[in-house]
């Protein structure tokens, strides 16, 4: 299929505002419990809200995870029960059974819609019962699926320590056993540590990333001299990073526009405006990006980013020339567009929840000059797509690839479509350089397994074309 | 307010929505908040289904919050109606758009002024009933409407079919081997010379419903879902309904009795006792694995079961009057028809045990030490965790739940399905025998994984830990891709950094 003689100027934007379906921001309790280690999730929600995250997200609550539900009844809903006490002896049971470090309150709609003032009663609570106590809002009503991440990044922003020294001394405090086992030596280390880095304001990334990506991150910084003070999420909520004014973050996800507007009013910080570190391209422009805020040169990263290419060369021949539409889900689109599209693909459509034109602003620049380097026609971002019209869309193209939610994959299948589920994405590593191989892998599953069948005749497996 | 961790039954509107998209050309229209719509993809990917599941979200945001619906739910389902003409257009909200008090009813009188097809407000309390009540209330307001609608128009059928029919009440999308259990019940029909006049809610015409008072009897297999409409179309037109599950030996024969007598009442004379001996005796071969030397090494062995009604109560009749297995209690989560459930099952097991809390069937479980569970996909992980085997009997529906190979647990073929899983649930009956015999065959050391020879590669202690991270299955192999392409560099001390060159380089 060929747009070209359509070919727009400058990326067009349009919003749908249709119905379309995507995960409710809830589930990022999904990865966020494993990614805090010392964390209790509660949602505060209904049977809806429990049944979801037990049976969509296929997350079972088999092994005792921290994370539960706190059931809203009828007796909740119509306030004949006190909201507070409510919420209190649920919490003192998990303080009983599980003592976290924090109590993270997930607001969800029905919160919302009986105005549960969950952040008057936490600051409270949370004195009563000795528990730090976050609430963050992720409700389907204001945000789409990896937006609950946001909501829970925001909240915590507030909660970082604003002094270094005191954070200083409590983690030596709790480290002094393995203090004494290492007697000086750890003094000198950093110091030696600390000429490698290059004299910089202190840089916090936040994004939750599995340990081992944000290691390679860290690394990647860290060959340009650039140190990472420390990440939000961390490990531990009680390893927070410290944040001082003038500090400066950068984000890893490009669905962390509350996380990054928080940190800068908050906390007064300077917000890394750079593409996001998905594929070799934007990795390596997320690093200059850094690299030049803190006037340092970057080296050696032309030659990286061509080496990770070269290597992905059996991959992109496989998608090169072809078609990706993507229908939005989960607000990585308009990064793995742009890195599909440097591998040689043309991208029609990039459907999306929420487009934050401010926060994704280096993003969609690096969109638009990739499409022009690689001669690709610009796509048309689709914000609050109509998953009907959208279908009638591909049904016209013929996509080689659609990047969809669970819900429309087996439909497509069914109709010949090639379909990638957008959350693979979500729960992949994609970052850094290492890791666009593993994008890769995945963007071309469909198209290698479908390889396998092509000459068996078993396109089209819906008897009439079914109105869709 | 509730701590919970896990639910035996969905919300109410799953339960909607099961028998909406059941139907052949209907649309449910849901009025929810984003991401409220994951019905869409369990159908989609449980039941692997290959068509668009016929549901679409209208969806509440700020703005409805704050304005209310206004235009959005009426243009939703006239919009859907024009594009895709289906017959009947469910509206449903969910626990959350419940509390928003609109008048839904207003929103479906209003769209169906312009709407060429029906339009109708799903009645379920959201708060009250769970999902198997809420699709046992929905198929029996579907039915209601359109026998009504019918006789309005004068275009009932009078009379019933020629020869003896059924409808078959009760096979529905997303539930527990339903699929299977239909074509079962099927072939049982067919060997008794019963028509099939409706099967109900899966595949079915809206249109047709007011066919269903020409079918001689109606056939409920499941306890859960058919019996409002069995009883209404009793209390309506005289119907007569058959509630006994077909599944086991003895309770299938009784099914078949019960059957037989409706037909004798209605004059034609069946006789199918030759055909349940021939069946039970040489066709099944569940009577001859009860009696045969195999089972044997089952007698007296201590089970416990749970699940929804119709499946707990028939597993357990099974174990005990079929197999002498020692049922030492007995549950079910339907709560709400616990009653039913203690008079099926007394008498076959020591307790009976009514809740829907899983840490208390848990520790239930763990009480007892039964040497098998049967139960729902929650009961096989605490199986797992106590080193019990479990056989999974019983939704919460689980993609294991829709094998494509033919397994169902109704009828005849349902009886051998059901006599592997128990007999594979069991440390097998004469297996175990032996192992007491012989002293087992297995030899007990744990062979050595030697993925890798001890080699000088020398990991720093980061890259330990890194190492440590890559999940168990894997970490072997990128180990020892890691190791190779140090060797292959001379590199011998490996480090972080080492590993993720390994990672790029070769992918591993």
């Amino acid at each position: 299929m060929t747009l070209a003689d359509t070919q727009p100027q400058a990326l067009n934007f349009e919003c749908e505002t249709g119905n379309y379906h995507t995960f409710c921001p809830i589930s990022c309790v999904a990865w966020l419990y494993q990614k805090i280690e010392d964390s209790f999730f509660l949602v505060i929600g209904t049977k809806t809200c429990g049944y979801f995250l037990q049976n969509a997200m296929g997350v079972m609550i088999f092994a005792e995870p921290r994370y539960a539900m706190a059931e809203l009844e009828e007796g909740d809903i119509s306030a004949q029960l006190n909201d507070y006490e409510e919420l209190k002896r649920l919490c003192l049971q998990i303080k009983r059974d599980r003592n976290p470090s924090v109590i993270v309150w997930i607001g969800t709609c029905t919160t919302e819609i009986i105005k549960m003032d969950l952040e008057g009663m936490a600051p409270k609570l949370e004195a009563e019962i000795g528990i730090p106590i976050v609430v963050a809002r992720a409700n389907g009503l204001d945000y789409a699926f990896t937006q609950g991440e946001d909501t829970v990044l925001a909240a915590m922003v507030n909660r970082c320590p604003d002094k270094a020294p005191v954070a200083e001394t409590e983690k030596e405090e709790r480290n002094a056993i393995s203090k004494l086992l290492n007697f000086g030596r750890k003094q000198e280390e950093v110091k030696a540590e600390e000429s490698e880095y290059v004299n910089h304001p202190p840089l916090v990334l936040f994004g939750s990333l599995p340990d081992p990506v944000v290691t390679q991150l860290t690394l990647e910084l860290k060959k340009q001299k650039i140190k990472v003070s420390g990440w939000l999420p961390a490990k531990r909520y009680t390893e927070l990073p410290v944040i001082e004014e003038g500090y400066y973050v950068a984000g890893v996800n490009p669905f962390l526009s509350r996380t990054a507007t928080t940190f800068m009013r908050r906390r007064k910080c300077k917000l890394i405006g750079a593409p996001f570190p998905i594929g070799p391209d934007g990795t390596r422009a997320w690093i200059e990006k850094i690299c030049s805020v803190f006037g340092t040169e970057p080296s050696g990263l032309a030659e990286r980013e061509a080496q990770i290419w070269e290597s992905l060369e059996d991959y992109v021949k496989l998608i090169r020339g072809k078609s990706v539409f993507f229908m939005g889900d989960n607000l990585l689109e308009i990064s793995l567009a742009r890195f599909l599209i440097r591998c040689g693909m043309t991208c029609p459509e990039i459907g999306i929840p929420y487009m934050d034109k401010r926060y994704q602003a280096a993003e969609l620049a690096l969109l638009e000059k990739t499409c022009q380097e690689m001669g690709a026609p610009l796509p048309t971002i689709v914000e609050k797509p109509d998953n009907y019209n959208q279908i009638q869309r591909i049904k016209e193209l013929q996509p080689d690839l659609v990047i969809t939610g669970m819900a429309h994959a087996n439909p497509l299948e069914a109709r010949g479509i090639n379909t990638k589920w957008s959350v693979e994405f979500t729960f992949a590593q994609i970052h850094g350089f290492t890791n666009a191989r593993d994008i890769l892998e995945l963007v071309t599953r469909p198209l290698r397994r479908n390889n396998n069948l092509k000459d068996l005749g078993w396109d089209k497996l819906v008897k009439e074309e079914a109105k869709v | 307010m509730k701590l919970a961790y896990w639910m035996y039954a969905g919300p109410a509107h799953i339960g909607t929505l099961r028998i909406a998209s059941s139907f052949k050309n209907v649309h449910a229209i849901m009025h929810a908040p984003l991401g409220d719509d994951y019905f869409n993809v369990m159908r989609s990917m449980l039941e692997r289904e290959r068509d668009f599941t016929p549901v679409t979200a209208s969806i509440v945001d700020r703005n409805v919050l704050a304005r209310g619906s206004q235009e959005k739910v009426v243009d939703n389902i006239t919009r859907k109606d024009a594009e895709e003409h289906p017959d009947l257009i469910i509206l449903t909200p969910t626990c959350t758009s419940s509390i928003l008090q609109e008048d839904l009813q207003n929103f479906c009188d209003r769209a169906q002024l312009e709407a060429r097809g029906d339009i109708m407000l799903a009645d379920v309390n959201h708060y009250r009933v769970n999902e198997l009540q809420a699709a046992d209330r929905t198929l029996h307001q579907v039915i209601q409407y359109y026998i009504e609608k019918a006789r309005k128009k004068g275009e009932m059928l009078e009379g019933k079919t020629e020869k003896p029919s059924v409808n078959i009440i009760g096979i529905s999308t997303l539930g527990f081997h339903n699929n299977h259990d239909c074509t079962e019940l099927k072939r049982l029909m067919a060997d008794l010379g019963i028509e099939i006049n409706e099967i109900l809610p899966e595949g079915a015409s809206v249109h047709n419903l007011k066919n269903l008072p020409r079918a001689w009897f109606n056939l409920v297999p499941y306890r859960e879902l058919g019996m409002m409409a069995a009883n209404y179309l009793q209390a309506e037109f005289g119907m007569p309904y058959v509630d006994i599950t077909p599944m086991g030996v003895v309770e299938t024969a009784r099914c078949i009795r019960a059957i037989q007598k409706i037909l004798n009442e209605n004059g034609v004379d069946v006789n199918y006792e030759d055909y349940i001996n021939e069946q039970t005796l040489y066709v099944s071969q569940a009577a001859w694995f009860s009696r045969s030397i195999d089972c044997q090494n089952l007698t007296g062995k201590k089970a416990v079961v749970y699940g929804d009604n119709t499946h707990a109560a028939a597993i357990t009749k099974i174990l005990s009057r079929e197999m002498g297995i020692h049922v030492v209690w007995a549950g079910t989560y339907c709560k709400y028809d616990a009653d039913w459930f203690r008079e099926q099952v007394s008498e076959y097991c020591d307790e009976v045990l009514i809740t829907d809390d899983h840490t208390q069937v848990g520790d239930a479980i763990a009480r007892v030490e039964p040497a098998a569970i049967f139960g729902t996909q929650m009961e096989r992980h605490v199986g797992k965790r106590l080193d019990i085997p479990c056989g999974v009997i019983s939704a919460p529906i689980h993609i294991q739940n829709f094998p494509i190979g033919y397994k169902p647990f109704v009828g005849y073929e349902g009886t051998n399905q059901i006599v592997d899983l128990i007999y594979n649930s069991f440390t097998l009956g004469m297996e175990d025998h032996l192992l007491e015999i012989f002293g087992g065959h297995d030899t007990k050391e744990v062979v050595t994984k030697a993925l890798t020879a001890d080699t000088d590669m020398n990991w720093t202690k980061d890259a330990k830990a890194e190492l440590n991270k890559v999940p168990g299955f894997v970490r072997g192999k990128v180990k020892r891709n890691t190791e190779k392409f140090a060797r292959d560099r001379g590199i011998t001390e490996i480090t972080i950094e080492v590993m993720y060159a390994a990672k790029e380089a070769v992918g591993a």
